[in-house]
């Protein structure tokens, strides 16, 4: 396999500390690479604010450095080991948004380093809103119409052209850090005063709405000859407006049509052709209009991102360290993807939320991210991977039982749909009066509870009591919106699964009907990037086999 | 739910235990698995399919149906084998996937080990299998045993469409429909030719008589080497006019300048074969449905090897620049699966402008 002979030592950066947004996924990275460019022969120099990794421990790199992730470390450590590259790509935002400080100080340049894996304007292009919208622009690719402003009065006029409600994205932040919805003009003066106050560089986008979209994602690899292979489809339960770290996950995308994921593909390779990622891997968000067949690209990461380690179990395909050879220069042709790369199980990514640790939050989902850690699990089926991934994040659904549903109106005719399937699966169902009216007007029996602090018992009453076994609620604005909260929090407190959107609601029911909770069929992760199946799994797979045995081999 | 048992079999004495949830009956063929992950109903219209039962290895099938996913207005497997499959109209059509499957009258199943079956066909090669809804096993096993095989098979006649024009400007194109996908013609057409298609038995006196700028042949069921009748007219033809042939139609190109055909072990059929172009090592992810591939040894004199499949470095492009000949041995229509080849189809129709 070709490979860069000018580079001898490579210096890799970590993410420093695990935070939301930033955890255990860019240890993963950062190690795979490591072990990946050793195993090839290059030194490799390793810095990390964070001991607590595996990246640190003894045996990844040739020199590890426990050193602040910052300008002053950085130079000095350069100083003294005189790395030919940079690869700043497998650290998450704190390493991409280094290697841009490092390469304005003219530190690169001045020790001679070479930027690998993405150069500073492919960087430029990826983070900075203004450059990416035009790259975008030139492409012939659609963003989400938006603003970028420095003050909150800039921000007040920017929402006379983009109404009500938006999204705030604060720049150059990780995980939505100081993002939100604003859905009147107060809460915008608010959000928009705290996201100036998060963004290093006083810079928000202001963002037209795309809430209730389809939200996916496509990862990608490229090769120094601009072959690109899309390495997996990933399609986001909850939609645009629920963070992706926080939203249930499928890969492949399931419900995409042939034609709609050609789309996404074309356009994945149209922006990181765009974007000017060369070789190595990237990885780019998505929202589609399922009514109108909207496409909008929402970002694109010049980088290793949360996806990695979801995608490299998924597909088996092991992205970080084919993504750190095709920088050094080796091609797609020469890399080892699986035969025919064809899905062989249905990935599901549940997101680990705190809120049982933090009784006062609101456990609802939004554009600023809550999880804490992810649970994900394979199956033959999206309601199989579903169920596994659901009780490995500690939230198993139920199989019998009451559960309390309520649906502001914009969502009833599926959350009828919900309860019907729900109902016919032989679990009771309670609702405050609007949803259960609804329910009750398709043929489906519901009990109605009182709103909070009206009737006896009311829905937080019989939560606390152990009466029920789920909920959904699905938030809207006012009044439903407190009464939504004591609800959430409550089964929170009950520890039960508490779900908050249409879509992830619908998988739930699907997944309760299917009746495979409870009888899913164990998949050894081994078994997945080997190619190897193991005989337990050829047995447990289902419908029984008749006939002559298996030949031995 | 009434779950109807269903039994899936191949000729080597696998039976695997299914549910039926499309057309009742029984149906046999030559067990084909395909790993796109989208475009069900594509493949399912899909005339290269006839005489086959299309195995999903994709875990997971279905997303509604609707017609704008047609690629012809039948169904050609007798038979689909799923894993599982969802009946949901989604956002893909109007009408829930096995309902459209039953309503073409194709016997699909799912519940099965689909990864088993693929794994006894990639192991096994090629064999004929059979779907029932009414047999037990011995008597399913028995008929599949005593079904035809494919090998030696015409299948273009019956898949063949009828003689029509279509587009309205640029240079007439001669296509020799063996089987051809909606998406083929309107692809050529929206490259910017006029197409007058012809059925299968079509003479060369009959395609001379129309003068055209060039001649395609398309994809086709069956056994290549069976097709006598159109390598005949592709080798009077040959040499007059330029000539663009893709899937089977390469394969006839290739009998019609000498050379020979052979049985791939299990097929390509799938979204995602790498393919590399030997004048720019440039990689192309294709689409690619055939049993059997060109046999390019001994090379004939003229000829040249454009492309290979990066999975088992079987032929995968011809050229005969001399007689301005050209093939492909993947679908660069796509449909279902990626658009990147696209560029053949404008290139032919610059080629005869």
């Amino acid at each position: 396999m070709p490979r860069r002979d000018d580079l001898e030592s490579i210096l890799v950066l970590g993410s420093g500390p695990i935070v939301i947004g930033q955890a255990g996924e860019f240890d993963y990275s950062g190690t795979q690479a490591c072990r990946a460019l050793r195993a090839d022969g290059y030194r490799v120099i390793l810095v990390n604010s964070n001991p607590a990794t595996i990246m640190t421990d003894p045996g990844v790199a040739d020199r590890t450095y426990v050193e602040p992730l910052d300008l002053r470390s950085l130079e000095a450590i350069i100083a003294k080991e005189r790395p030919h590259a940079l690869l700043p790509t497998l650290g998450g935002q704190t390493a991409l948004n280094l290697a841009v400080e490092l390469d304005r100080a003219g530190v690169l340049e001045r020790f001679g380093t070479e930027l690998i894996g993405a150069t500073a304007e492919a960087i430029h292009r990826a983070e900075d809103r203004d450059a990416f919208r035009e790259a975008m622009r030139q492409a012939g690719l659609e963003v989400p119409r938006s603003a970028v402003v420095t003050s909150v009065e800039e921000g007040r006029s920017a929402i006379d052209g983009l109404g009500l409600p938006v999204i705030l994205r604060p720049g150059f932040t990780l995980g939505g850090y100081g993002g939100g919805i604003a859905r009147s003009r107060e809460e915008l003066d608010q959000r928009l005063t705290g996201g100036l106050e998060a963004s290093p560089i006083s810079q928000v986008l202001i963002e037209e709405s795309v809430l209730g979209w389809g939200e996916f994602e496509l990862e990608v690899m490229r090769d120094r000859n601009d072959n690109a292979v899309i390495v997996c489809s990933i399609e986001n339960i909850d939609p645009m407006g629920i963070h992706t770290g926080d939203s249930v996950t499928v890969a492949p995308a399931m419900t995409l049509s042939d034609t709609e994921l050609q789309d996404l593909r074309d356009a994945t390779l149209a922006v990181v052709r765009a974007i000017g990622v060369e070789t190595g891997g990237a990885n780019v968000q998505f929202a589609l209009n399922r009514d109108t067949g909207r496409l909008l690209v929402i970002e694109a990461n010049p980088r290793a991102s949360r996806t990695v380690p979801f995608v490299a179990k998924a597909t088996g395909v092991p992205l970080v360290s084919h993504a750190v050879r095709l920088m050094l220069g080796a091609g797609l042709d020469e890399l080892d993807l699986p035969a025919r790369g064809a899905a062989r199980h249905v990935a599901v990514k549940e997101a680990v939320l705190p809120f049982d640790r933090f009784p006062d939050a609101d456990p609802m989902l939004g554009p600023e991210m809550r999880a804490t850690g992810e649970a994900m699990a394979l199956g033959g089926s999206v309601e199989e991977a579903f169920a596994k991934a659901q009780r490995g994040a500690g939230q198993e659904l139920p199989m019998a039982g009451t559960v309390f549903i309520s649906a502001r109106d914009r969502d009833k005719p599926r959350a009828v749909a919900v309860a019907g399937r729900l109902s016919r699966a032989g679990l009771g169902l309670c609702a405050t009066e609007g949803t259960a009216g609804a329910i009750r007007a398709a043929g489906v029996r519901v009990e109605t509870v009182g709103k909070l602090g009206e009737g006896s018992p009311d829905a937080v009453a019989l939560v606390d009591a152990g009466q029920i076994s789920m909920v959904v609620n699905m938030p809207s604005g006012g009044g439903a919106h407190t009464d939504g909260r004591a609800i959430r929090k409550a089964a929170v407190r009950a520890r039960i699964p508490c779900i908050t959107s249409i879509q992830a609601a619908e998988v739930a029911a699907s997944t309760i009907a299917s009746g495979v909770v409870g009888t899913e069929t164990p998949i050894a992760l081994q078994d997945i990037g080997s190619g190897v199946e193991s005989p337990r799994l050829r047995e447990a797979a289902g419908p029984r086999t008749l006939g002559m045995p298996e030949r031995a081999r | 739910m009434a779950r109807v048992r269903a039994l899936v079999a191949l000729e080597d004495g696998l039976v695997l235990e299914a549910r039926s949830v499309g057309a009742p009956g029984t149906r046999l063929g030559e067990m084909a698995f395909t790993t796109s992950m989208t475009g069900y109903q594509e493949a399912v219209t899909d005339p290269s399919y006839l005489g086959q039962l299309l195995v999903f290895a994709a875990p997971m099938i279905g997303n509604g149906a609707g017609p704008e996913q047609d690629e012809s207005d039948r169904a050609w497997p007798g038979a689909v084998v799923m894993r599982a499959s969802d009946n949901g109209i989604g956002t893909g059509g109007d009408i829930g996937w096995s309902d459209w499957l039953a309503d073409k009258d194709v016997v699909a199943v799912d519940g099965a080990d689909t990864r088993l079956l693929v794994r006894r066909l990639r192991d096994g090669g090629a064999m004929r299998g059979g779907v029932t809804t009414e047999l037990s096993a011995c008597d399913l096993l028995e008929a599949v045993r005593a079904h035809p095989k494919l090998d030696g098979r015409d299948l273009a006649r019956e898949a063949s469409g009828a003689r029509r024009s279509l587009g309205d400007s640029g240079p007439v194109v001669a296509a020799i429909d063996c089987g051809m996908k909606l998406s083929i013609a309107s692809g050529l057409v929206a490259a910017g030719c006029r197409l007058e298609v012809f059925p299968a038995g079509v003479s060369a006196v009959e395609i001379a008589a129309i003068d055209p700028a060039g001649v395609f042949i398309s994809n086709e069921p069956g056994d290549p080497a069976a097709v006598t009748t159109v390598i005949g007219t592709l080798r009077d033809v040959m040499g007059r006019m330029p000539m663009f042939g893709i899937c089977l139609g390469h394969q006839l190109i290739a009998q019609a300048l000498g050379m020979s055909t052979r049985r791939l072990p299990f097929g390509h059929r799938g979204a995602n074969h790498p393919v590399r172009r030997a004048h720019d090592a440039r990689v192309e992810i294709t689409v690619q449905n055939h049993g059997y591939a060109v046999d390019a040894d001994p090379l004939p004199e003229g000829v040249e090897i454009t492309r290979r499949s990066l999975f088992d470095g079987s032929v995968e492009g011809l050229a005969a620049p001399d007689l301005r000949v050209r093939s492909v041995q993947y679908h660069p229509e796509a449909r279902p699966g990626p658009r990147d080849a696209t560029y053949l189809f404008e290139g032919f129709v610059r080629e005869i402008c």
